[in-house]
């Protein structure tokens, strides 16, 4: 059942695309941070570009996820986008000129036992095989030096000492205004509701009845992907996501790094006033076309349990507040990344849920070098959308 | 009290006027029904401690008052369960309902839920709002109606509207030192105000308006056309800096600075659980949208009271009946012609308590001086935001209300935005020269008040608790 808007503002946020722009080479539909980065690449390669945001940038996942700027238990084949990520973040603000909030005090996965411990141990060994050196497996007292806060029953942990977490709003703000700043035309408002070939390029039509034109597009369309990708014939069984985050009152300062754990699906970040950042995996309901979310407490309980085992210094705190935002999860919980299948000219990066928020830099340099080179040094083929098509 | 249960048919919450008389209502015709209310007794704010306030004189806080005591007897005597002490932090669409009791959260469900949350006081942004000492009127008549507390010292009333007039009164009786009555209601308002006279000259208010007007100018100095305000103190305040028309700024002592300029709905509940709202260019504050049954955009969600628009007291009691008696419909315990017939009288009740509103409105708009702070002057106080860091952030190409959350925190403490939000919707707007209904409102979300982890840790497991991968 739809369901009405709350405020008007939601349903028309800040108008239309004014009229007689000449036609782009380039456009991204969804000003998330991932449409956001490519556009900024993509512009600072001379390429017109022109993206195309139903609400704002940064509504939805992108704005408002947990901020994680995480390497740490990353999927094998993320790995060495992950670390070329971090790259970037580490000298963000020469990419935006914003700091985008970024501070880097360390990822931790905790372990609870000997057995989760093992299996932490055992995959340190295999990302080493792989060539990676930023895990590293830290024993009891160690973690007992990086984390004091944590119980006394957890055994180590994989410490991933150059990660770190930044302010996924303002970051998403940042790369939006970045991307303008060199040249990009930046739509917001403008939803997007069918592409179709014309000549050898596309005619991008929208809701408020404007049809643009442009060479290449790039769906970047978040948890509403699979509806552009279907315009091109391809499958994209996204699984749309609400997970849910909650936030404590202030408490004093007890904890830097971002804390996982291995044997439950737990976030735990404090910021800098004090407040505590929780999530974990847990999932609330949601219904995309209207933009609505609806929080589960049974799920949001299992996620405060956790934190009572965990950091007993929580035992006394609050919960102020609670979310949660639309995201893409794919069936095996990797990304889209790369040209259409089916298509010329058109390409996707979408389906992060849950660990796009790192690879955002890195997602739109790899897109922009797509787009105007055919290619890119990064591994990317496990991305690639055809290994859907059979499901399709 | 007895147990709370897992399912109801209604569950009222707030027992202010509209909620005891659409509890009383609705369970009279034979729902089962649950009156959840955050505080010890019944009455909300306007007949707050109606049963148990320590003040026996009836003329402090007057007649008006101790019309609640007629709400609350047929309330006992109607079969609906009573559950004081009790904070709803969380409502679904699907009526599921989060409560907290005595230190322990549950989750239970309602067919049909009826919301009378009532009002809240409109921010007051001034420089030095936030110093010891400065205190809404509204918080003043708590501690006065609850426990007979007056303010020690030399106290100071500034604002607009019939409650700034109604606290100094209820004040000077109860023995206070008010050393001034500053009333910033523009003059201009008169000339808007002025059509809507002869209603007003037909209504209730006007002859208490005028008796309280007088008692409170006799004993007092009351300034007149205040233009600008501020509090002066260095820990708390220790005087009060305002401009009148026409004079040169001015200051005078004070230990107690009261504010006011009138109330707005409280949408906290009703804006989380998602019923539409608009904008209330009247009442410059954002209402749900509801039907005459206060029934609002969503299957299941009314709303009944000033929390649904501003209409006062005895409004809120009428509006309260007719919600009872339109969810005794819709949960089949009455058909359509029975429910007419019997909302007639409230009817028409309604449509007397409402004459003359408008005038009110108009006349006691604030200034926009007085709703949107100065460059320096903090607009969320939980986040300490000032408005100078709002506008730089909307020069940044931020543009409602919940960008500006993401990106400065404000709204996001633990008052949910019931001390800025308004504020920062007229912020917004004025410095993006769009109204505010397209500006919009912060997005609100459950727990709609704070909740201890222990309590959340606490609830039951989810039947779908589903492990996902580790969150970046």
């Amino acid at each position: 059942m739809p369901f009405p808007p709350r405020f008007a503002a939601e349903r028309v946020i800040c108008g239309s695309a004014p009229p007689l722009m000449p036609s782009p080479d380039v456009i991204v539909i969804g000003g998330g941070l991932h449409g956001c980065s490519a556009a900024l690449h993509l512009a600072r390669r001379g390429v017109a570009v022109r993206v195309l945001e139903k609400d704002y940038s940064g509504r939805h996942a992108s704005g408002v996820n947990a901020g994680g700027v995480r390497r740490l238990g990353r999927h094998y084949a993320e790995i060495p986008l992950s670390v070329a990520s971090m790259e970037l973040w580490h000298r963000i603000r020469d990419l935006v000129d914003d700091d985008c909030g970024f501070e880097s005090h360390g990822q931790v996965k905790v372990a609870e036992n000997e057995t989760e411990l093992e299996l932490l141990a055992r995959r340190v060994a295999e990302v080493r095989a792989l060539g990676f050196t930023h895990e590293e497996l830290i024993d009891r007292q160690a973690l007992r030096e990086v984390l004091p806060a944590v119980a006394e029953h957890c055994t180590g942990a994989i410490y991933c000492r150059a990660d770190g977490a930044a302010n996924p709003y303002r970051t998403t703000l940042a790369f939006r205004r970045a991307a303008g700043r060199a040249g990009a035309d930046i739509v917001e408002g403008v939803r997007v509701t069918a592409v179709r070939r014309e000549g050898a390029g596309w005619r991008v039509e929208t809701a408020n009845g404007t049809a643009h034109r442009a060479a290449v597009i790039v769906n970047c369309a978040g948890a509403w992907a699979d509806r552009v990708a279907a315009g091109l014939g391809e499958s994209a069984p996204i699984i749309p996501s609400a997970f849910m985050l909650m936030i404590s009152n202030r408490l004093e300062p007890f904890i830097k790094p971002v804390v996982g754990a291995a044997g439950r699906p737990l976030s735990f970040k404090q910021f800098a006033n004090g407040t505590v950042l929780i999530g974990g995996g847990y999932k609330g309901t949601l219904d995309r076309d209207a933009n609505w979310t609806e929080l589960d407490f049974r799920g949001l309980a299992e996620s405060a349990r956790t934190v009572w085992d965990l950091f007993p210094a929580m035992r006394g705190s609050q919960i102020v507040r609670a979310w949660a935002g639309i995201e893409a999860r794919m069936p095996d919980d990797i990304p889209v990344i790369g040209p259409s299948a089916t298509q010329d000219g058109a390409f996707h990066a979408f389906g992060f849920s849950g660990h796009g928020f790192q690879l955002g830099p890195i997602s739109g340099a790899i897109i922009a070098e797509l787009v105007t080179t055919g290619r890119t040094n990064l591994p990317i083929e496990p991305f690639r959308i055809s290994r859907f098509a059979a499901a399709g | 009290m007895s147990a709370i249960r897992d399912r109801y048919d209604l569950a009222v919450i707030g027992a202010g006027p509209a909620g005891l008389a659409a509890a009383t209502t609705a369970a009279g015709l034979g729902l089962d029904t649950a009156l959840f209310d955050e505080q010890p007794a019944p009455g909300g704010q306007i007949y707050r401690a109606i049963t148990e306030t320590p003040l026996g004189e009836r003329s402090v806080l007057g007649e008006d008052y101790w019309h609640g005591t007629t709400l609350v007897e047929p309330f006992r005597q109607s079969g609906a369960q009573y559950v004081p002490g009790a904070t709803v932090w969380s409502v679904t669409r699907e009526g599921e309902i989060g409560v907290s009791v005595a230190g322990a959260a549950r989750l239970l469900r309602a067919r049909h839920v009826i919301l009378a949350t009532g009002a809240l006081e409109r921010p007051f942004p001034i420089p030095g709002w936030t110093l010891p000492g400065v205190m809404t009127c509204g918080a003043a008549q708590i501690l006065l109606k609850s426990s007979g507390l007056v303010a020690k010292g030399k106290v100071v009333l500034a604002g607009s509207g019939p409650l700034l007039w109604l606290i100094a009164a209820q004040y000077l009786r109860a023995g206070a030192e008010i050393a001034a009555l500053l009333d910033t209601t523009p003059a201009a308002n008169w000339t808007a105000a002025l059509p809507h006279l002869p209603c007003f000259l037909a209504s209730s208010y006007l002859a208490k308006g005028l008796t309280l007007i007088r008692e409170v100018r006799r004993r007092i100095p009351v300034i007149g056309r205040v233009m600008s305000l501020a509090a002066i103190g260095r820990e708390r305040v220790e005087g009060v800096a305002y401009r009148a028309f026409g004079d040169s700024e001015r200051r005078i002592p004070a230990d107690t600075l009261l504010l006011h300029q009138g109330v707005v709905p409280n949408i906290n509940l009703s804006s989380a659980i998602g019923c539409a709202h608009r904008w209330d260019a009247a009442q410059l504050c954002f209402r749900p949208e509801v039907d005459d049954w206060g029934m609002s955009s969503l299957d299941g969600i009314a709303i009944a009271g000033d929390g649904a628009g501003i209409s006062g007291a005895l409004a809120a009691e009428q509006r309260g009946h007719l919600a009872g008696l339109d969810a005794a419909r819709r949960l089949d315990k009455l058909d359509e012609e029975a429910r007419d017939r019997a909302a007639a009288p409230h009817a028409a009740a309604l449509a007397r308590a409402e004459r003359g509103r408008r005038f009110l409105d108009l006349l006691y708009r604030p200034a926009e001086g007085f709703r949107l702070p100065a460059p320096e002057t903090l607009a969320c106080r939980c986040e300490e935001v000032t408005a100078r860091q709002v506008l730089d952030a909307i020069a940044l190409g931020v543009q409602g209300p919940n960008q500006l959350k993401s990106f400065l925190r404000c709204g996001m403490g633990p008052c949910q935005g019931r001390l800025c939000g308004l504020t920062i919707t007229e912020l917004i707007a004025k410095a993006r020269g769009l109204s505010p209904d397209v500006v919009g409102y912060y997005r609100l979300r459950p727990p709609v008040k704070p909740i201890t982890l222990a309590e959340l840790a606490a609830l039951p497991h989810g039947e779908a608790a589903e492990k996902a991968v580790v969150r970046g």
